[in-house]
């Protein structure tokens, strides 16, 4: 999977699942405010991660996880270690 | 505190209709909401019998948030609520700004909770459940999830009492009313309708198999009935202080002016007579009325040879001089289950509201105990200015309303 079918695919679920504008969807806007996330949400994108890219997201990982750019590139090193795994 | 109880709301999504107009032209014209499930055959049932209710559609009506916590019997009780809060006139920021209860009755999410550990089995991680898993899986589905999004700050909480849980959260909002602890309650039953919950029940073989005929198979009374046929949805009935429902202008529907209830201290499934008859009575001296004016019951009669021939010799040691006319509307919808007490509070305004009695559908022949009740087997014209609702449980739990007509 290339980076921008990550980007396509995330993005796809994002504006699916937590019914957020696609256009609010930019690489440097803040991944929690934009889609409204409460504690109960982040449960809900663990399973939609691992639904989607097979993969367990452990909560810990968030913290560092700020704009969409930072989620994508977290997606994008799971995918890669579990490809090269 | 002897406040009068009223009821402003009605709401109802069932088998024979999604609001209130669908169901009572299905009443009216007696309709059968029964059909056949292939999927419980497939799964080993004895019936595949059921009534046959729509899923509704919530994407656009409500946020994620709130949407993932509720159960299948939750999203119907969201939608009979609605309709029902709708026509108490009450707003969003009305409600918000008063203190408003519910009392909701259901006893299984059944649905949820297989879903949930046949996940936790095939992936061996509870985090993958997602948030809304535990909201739809506790008994108090209902109300948790109503009470959030309606933002309700009064009484919450959820009664379990088998297939008179209905009945009795009618039953409680009327007391917590009446003994002045809440001004406003939204009352009702829910009833998940899928595979997982009637499982254990099918096992009992109470369950019709007259599978070749569905809309014949739940003929309450009538001598050649089989066993029930389960059924579900939601019915939301809102009750209010008489006082507080005018000075609000809310409509005033009818009055509810009786509660009875009692507990067999028997068997663990089989009716019995002692035990409803002390209910009845209860709920006729509750109300300060003689057995003669009530003009209709809608009776619990759920199609089972005991259950039924129990409710008929009870109906007729009280009723037996004035024989007043009587129904069981689960000939048409099935057996409700936990939200069987409060649709057919609904059933029944329906009936009050349009001047007629529902058919018992169904009912051709009767046997030795029901051939003393003057049961309607066609639609029958008639002002009813008071009516008696029965519901009976599992565990000997006995519960009757009584409503009246507002002049």
């Amino acid at each position: 999977m290339t980076q921008e079918e990550i980007i396509s695919k995330i993005n796809e679920f994002l504006v699916d699942e937590f019914e957020v504008d696609a256009e609010k969807i930019v690489p440097t806007a803040n991944l929690r405010e934009t889609l409204d996330l409460d504690s109960l949400d982040y449960v809900d994108l663990v399973v939609i991660i691992e639904s989607n890219f097979g993969f367990k997201v452990v909560a810990e990982d968030f913290i560092n996880i700020h704009t969409f750019q930072d989620f994508y590139d977290y997606v994008n090193r799971k995918v890669a270690e579990k490809t090269t795994a | 505190m002897n406040n009068r109880v009223v009821i402003t709301g009605l709401g109802i999504w069932s088998c024979l209709g999604k609001n209130l107009e669908e169901v009572k032209h299905s009443l009216y014209t007696g309709k059968s909401g029964i059909g056949m499930d292939m999927e419980r055959k497939a799964w080993g049932y004895r019936s595949g019998l059921t009534g046959i209710v729509e899923a509704p559609q919530l994407k656009g009506l409500l946020d994620r948030r709130a949407r993932v916590g509720l159960s299948e019997e939750a999203e119907y009780a969201y939608m009979a609520t609605i309709e029902a809060m709708k026509n108490a006139k009450m707003e969003m920021d009305w409600v918000e700004k008063n203190e408003v209860g519910i009392l909701y009755g259901n006893d299984s999410s059944a649905k949820a909770v297989s879903e949930a550990i046949d996940t936790i089995r095939a992936k061996k991680d509870t985090t993958l459940l997602g948030s809304g898993s535990i909201f739809q899986s506790m008994n108090c589905t209902v109300t948790m999830n109503l009470s959030t999004i309606f933002k309700l700050k009064g009484i919450n909480f959820t009664i379990s009492a088998a297939c008179a849980s209905g009945s009795h959260s009618i039953g409680l909002g009327y007391l917590m009313i009446k003994w002045g602890l809440q001004k406003h309650v939204i009352c009702g039953g829910a009833q998940e309708v899928n595979p997982f919950a009637f499982g254990s029940f099918d096992g009992l073989s109470a369950f019709s198999i007259r599978e070749n005929d569905p809309t014949k198979a739940s003929r309450p009374f009538d001598r050649d009935r089989d066993g029930l046929v389960p059924s579900g949805g939601a019915a939301t009935v809102i009750l209010e202080d008489y006082e507080s429902a005018v000075k609000r202008g809310a409509p005033i529907l009818a009055e509810v002016i009786g509660y009875g209830f009692s507990s067999n201290g028997d068997h663990i499934s089989n009716s019995n007579v002692d035990g409803q008859v002390r209910s009845l009575h209860m709920a006729l001296n509750g109300a300060g009325v003689k057995a003669a004016d009530i003009d209709y019951i809608n009776a619990h009669a759920t199609s089972t040879p005991g259950g039924d021939r129990t409710e008929a010799q009870a109906i007729d040691m009280v009723f037996g001089e004035s024989k007043p006319l009587v129904s069981s509307t689960k000939s048409m919808t099935g057996h409700e289950c936990w939200m069987a007490g409060a649709s057919e509070i609904v059933y029944s305004m329906l009936m009050m509201q349009n001047n007629f009695v529902a058919p018992n559908i169904n009912f051709e022949n009767p046997d030795e105990a029901s051939a003393k009740l003057n049961i309607a087997a066609q639609t029958t014209e008639k002002n009813i200015d008071m009516f008696l609702s029965n519901s009976f449980g599992f565990g000997g739990t006995n519960s009757s309303l009584i409503v009246k007509k507002i002049k």
